[in-house]
């Protein structure tokens, strides 16, 4: 299963000295979000164009996950709030 | 994920939102279906808030306290149900012993309240807990303020819902949220034919598999009429 990040935002804080080992935010597979509704917060949250968020959508839905974003973890964990906010079932990893 | 087909066999509502000019969002509620989504967001803010926004229920719909409820299952009060095989359950009491979604208390002990605040972390307590504690008041204080959002823009008594583009995102998200703990209480799985065939033949949880189903549909509409 591919689960590369869609993003390759670096850490942005100076004081992160570890090379670069991105975090990554996934989003897990529910039954009750909505194809659509997921998509839409997709476009919402990351700015994604609706075509880059429908396959992401369709990676999450066929695949179980997909890692949505990835970056310094203070982003990544910054990213999970908001989606928690619009109800998505996400997570934090260090890509590891 | 879940994707609505073949919606004009839903039982309780019209046609869901549609788009206004301007962005935002309108939709239509019989009063009986005013009642039922007051109760359920009503509902859910207690689940994550921990608070009652006992003072924005409809009159008549006060939960609990031995009361009857009033208006919200007299006939001619509460208008009668659309039309369909399945009446809207709009007692506030029979609602809330439906689903109990009020009677928790911490994340761990009640998976609708877990869905709705999960875990950050997964596989590490100790930063899901970190996590947590940076965030899920923020989080539940969010959903409390979508769901007033809803409560101060569909009236007691149903009608035309006009909501403008920030109003209706909270109507997405409180819409999604009750759906996410309907969904765990009634155990849904992706596949809408196998639920609605559950929902026909009855039982306990037929009317909820209903309710269900025409919040997927308002919700579904939403989004459509958002993009």
């Amino acid at each position: 299963m591919s689960v590369a990040p869609v993003e390759l935002d670096q850490p942005k804080s100076s004081e992160d000295t570890t090379p670069a080992m991105p975090w990554v935010a996934i989003v897990w597979n529910d039954p009750v979000n909505l194809m659509s509704y997921v998509t839409y917060v997709f476009q919402q949250v990351f700015g994604y164009s609706r075509k880059k968020a429908e396959r992401l959508m369709m990676d999450v839905h066929h695949k179980g996950k997909a890692v949505v974003a990835a970056g310094a973890r203070e982003e990544m964990e910054r990213d999970v709030e908001i989606l928690h906010g619009y109800g998505l079932w996400a997570t934090v990893r260090h890509d590891s | 994920m879940s994707e609505p087909e073949g919606q004009e066999d839903l039982q309780l509502a019209g046609s869901g939102f549609r788009r206004v000019r301007g962005g935002g969002a309108t939709a239509r509620f019989a009063p009986a279906e005013a009642i039922l989504l007051r109760n359920l967001v009503g509902q859910v803010a207690e689940l994550v808030g921990g608070e009652s926004l006992a003072e924005d229920r409809p009159p008549g719909a006060q939960p609990g306290a031995g009361e009857p409820a009033g208006a919200g299952d007299s006939p001619g009060a509460g208008g009668r149900p659309p039309a369909g095989e399945e009446a809207i359950v709009t007692d506030s009491s029979q609602l809330e012993a439906m689903f109990a979604l009020s009677d928790s208390a911490t994340p761990p002990d009640d998976p609708a309240l877990a869905r709705l605040l999960p875990d950050a972390y997964p596989d590490d307590p100790a930063a899901a807990g970190e996590f947590r504690r940076y965030t899920e008041s923020g989080l539940r204080s969010g959903k409390v303020a979508a769901a007033r959002t809803v409560l101060d823009t569909l009236p007691e008594d149903g009608g035309r819902v006009r909501l403008s583009a920030d109003q209706a995102q909270a109507w997405l998200r409180s819409l999604n949220d009750i759906r996410l703990a309907l969904g765990v209480r009634l155990e849904v799985t992706e596949d809408r034919d196998a639920m609605l065939e559950r929902a026909s033949q009855g039982g306990s949880q037929a009317a909820g598999l209903w309710i269900y189903d025409w919040l997927t549909l308002l919700q579904e509409t939403l989004v459509e009429a958002l993009w």
